[in-house]
């Protein structure tokens, strides 16, 4: 099963309404049995990439090839492809089993019995088989719309936005056991979603979508860790932007200067030019730094980046506190620190050091909107 | 029980009341219909309640020509109501999923049949009748009936059509029914209870016109064209063995209907 047999490749794919550009030409390639995410805010080319795959949508240009077969010009029944959608769009005249079922009676397969049972029992549905779709609660009519789905054994599977519509706690174990799903079939997921959590969680692989373009492509810790640009940045998590200006380059570090504060990065974790001279955005999430009462600052091994601070706000949520500080780099920066020992001094107003480890210190392009994704996160959440 | 307390109960039941009061001023003339079918009348006119008979309803043919125009007022509304069940729906469909020109002005003249007076549109009818030379009789009365139910169904089946979600036609799709799998077996039964809903408001609205009817039938008599007749003659009380017969035949629809729906909710 290692071929590239089941690869779903998009090349040069894209879509425009009139004057509007949904989706910019695009290269996508999705190895066959991986859990992938397409991920972005609401309306930037998500859904209509993975319509174009389903046969929903017709690329205005580019081609979608399943293995080795092109299957842009076919219509939606003749794909080896199937949809959960968002909301389900289960048939409301239909019972579970009718639903499961319908697929396979399209295609002519008379004994449908033992595969529909075989799949209500995967989805853990076996009892519900002859309630009507608004008998069943959310959780459950999502697995029915994902059996109805699996039963056609698709080459690949395509979900929008499937959780969307279930609490946060459902979510989470819905998560896991289309995961568990996933890995127990073996067939390519393509999931969309609005969550960067859902998709780190899920996906194997994750493509960040903005403004109709895959911003950046990866695992969910080479993303986190490595993003390559202030949108993926703010959107997968936080991160602390510092606007520095480039000092040296010594060996496989960038010496950085911001205000009066020196910090070192390594030029491998830099995805700006970076020259003596230039400007560079220095990045930092928000978990990797210690904080550190100003009248300890010499109990700080040498070697770590620091800048000074006065706490602003601190938020005690159980684990871990989260200290909004202002200083002279960047008014508003970021801290998580975990309760393990509180030092009782840091509440607002206390003179801080914040400190880190140069090797978990990110560069970007200074030429960008260092706030992008921030906004769209704060829209997601108050939808 | 002293007053207050009987002045309680009538406050705390005044809902009920007042739906037992409407539901009685609804039925009251069907009763009144019902019990005058068993009435032996001394004259030819069926007004005054004289003493208990079968008679009618064990020979409801018994006047001359009145199963006849009941026959054919059942032919015209079956004839009207599929015609206009058909076309109206495909006019419903059309309206709802397609975006064409003048979409906005079909869609208001859609509505000028039911806003019309029924007497001018009558009239005017009969003038385009006669300026064709088209004979009046079954066909001229089956045009006119389509025409005026055509309306009621576009409605009925236009709000059903309305709120049906695109996905679930895409989901059909996506799971290989081709465009007419998905139509017989997502569109189709979804769209079902207003198809049904327009067929039945057609099949009642032919039944008992008159206006429409009377002004373009030529010759021709149908059920209300000849009550109306025989009520300036004197009513037979076989035309209330036929009206009671019909409420029947209706209360037994409405039965038969909430029983289907039970069951298919219960099988669950």
């Amino acid at each position: 099963m290692t071929d590239t047999n089941g690869d779903v490749r998009l090349s040069g794919i894209s879509k425009t309404y009139g004057s509007f550009t949904a989706v910019h030409p695009l290269d996508l390639t999705v190895p066959q049995g991986s859990f992938f995410a397409l991920l972005g805010a609401s309306g930037c080319g998500k859904t209509t990439t993975l319509r174009m795959i389903a046969g929903l949508e017709e690329p205005t240009t580019g081609t979608v090839a399943l293995g080795d077969q092109d299957v842009t010009a076919l219509p939606p029944y003749k794909r080896p492809v199937n949809t959960v959608f968002q909301s389900y769009a289960l048939f409301p005249h239909l019972d579970v089993f009718e639903n499961v079922a319908f697929g396979l009676r399209r295609r002519g397969i008379k004994s449908v019995k033992k595969q529909v049972e075989e799949m209500l029992e995967l989805v853990q549905l076996g009892e519900q088989v002859r309630k009507k779709p608004h008998q069943l609660s959310g959780g459950q009519q999502q697995r029915v719309a994902v059996a109805r789905a699996l039963i056609n054994h698709p080459k690949v599977l395509l979900l929008d936005e499937p959780l969307g519509a279930l609490d946060l706690k459902l979510r989470r174990q819905m998560q896991l056991e289309l995961k568990r799903i996933q890995t127990e079939v073996g067939i390519t997921f393509i999931h969309v979603t609005h969550d960067q959590e859902e998709a780190m969680t899920m996906a194997d692989t994750v493509a960040v979508m903005n403004a109709g373009r895959v911003e950046q492509l990866g695992s969910p810790a080479e993303l986190y860790e490595n993003p390559q640009s202030t949108f993926v940045a703010n959107f997968l998590g936080t991160s602390n932007l510092i606007e520095a200006e480039v000092d040296a380059k010594s060996g496989d570090e960038i010496i950085v200067k911001a205000a009066d504060s020196k910090l070192v990065l390594p030029a491998a974790r830099c995805s700006a030019p970076a020259s003596a001279g230039g400007k560079v955005l220095v990045g930092i999430r928000p978990e990797k730094i210690s904080l550190t009462h100003a009248d300890d600052a010499g109990s700080i091994p040498e070697g770590r980046n620091r800048i000074t601070g006065t706490i602003a706000d601190a938020s005690f949520i159980g684990v871990s506190t989260q200290y909004v500080i202002d200083s002279p780099v960047c008014d508003e920066f970021a801290v998580y620190v975990q309760n393990i020992e509180r030092d009782g001094r840091l509440v607002p107003g206390a003179e801080v050091v914040l400190h880190w480890s140069p090797a978990h210190t990110f560069g970007l392009d200074a030429n960008q909107d260092i706030d992008a994704g921030v906004e769209s996160v704060e829209e997601e959440a108050a939808a | 029980m002293s007053l207050g307390s009987f002045g309680r109960s009538i406050r705390r039941n005044l809902v009920v009341i007042a739906g037992l009061l409407t539901l009685a001023y609804l039925l009251l003339p069907n009763i009144v219909v019902t019990v005058f079918s068993f009435n032996d009348p001394k004259g030819r006119f069926n007004y005054e309640w004289q003493k208990f008979s079968t008679d009618a309803w064990t020979d409801p043919c018994g006047v001359a020509d009145l199963c006849g125009s009941l026959a054919l007022s059942l032919q015209i509304a079956a004839w009207a109501t599929l015609g206009a069940t058909v076309l109206g729906t495909m006019i419903a469909f059309a309206l709802v999923r397609y975006r064409f020109r003048a979409r906005g002005a079909v869609n208001s003249l859609i509505f000028m049949p039911m806003a019309m007076p029924e007497v001018v549109m009558a009239a005017s009818l009969l003038t385009l009748f006669l300026n064709m030379g088209t004979p009046l009789g079954f066909w001229t009365i089956l045009i006119a009936h389509i025409m005026f139910c055509l309306s009621f169904v576009v409605t009925a089946v236009k709000a059903r059509v309305m709120s049906m979600d695109p996905r679930l036609e895409q989901a059909a799709q996506d799971l290989y029914a081709g465009p007419f799998q998905t139509f017989i077996r997502v569109t189709l039964p979804i769209a079902a209870p207003g198809i049904a809903a327009g067929a039945l408001l057609a099949f009642a609205l032919s039944f008992d016109d008159f206006i429409i009817t009377n002004f373009n039938a030529g010759s021709t008599v149908t059920f209300p064209m000849f009550v109306w007749g025989s009520a300036q003659r004197g009513t037979p009380v076989q035309i209330n063995v036929i009206g009671t017969a019909m409420f029947l035949v209706a209360v037994l629809c409405v039965l038969a209907g909430m029983m289907v729906g039970r069951r298919s909710r219960q099988k669950a």
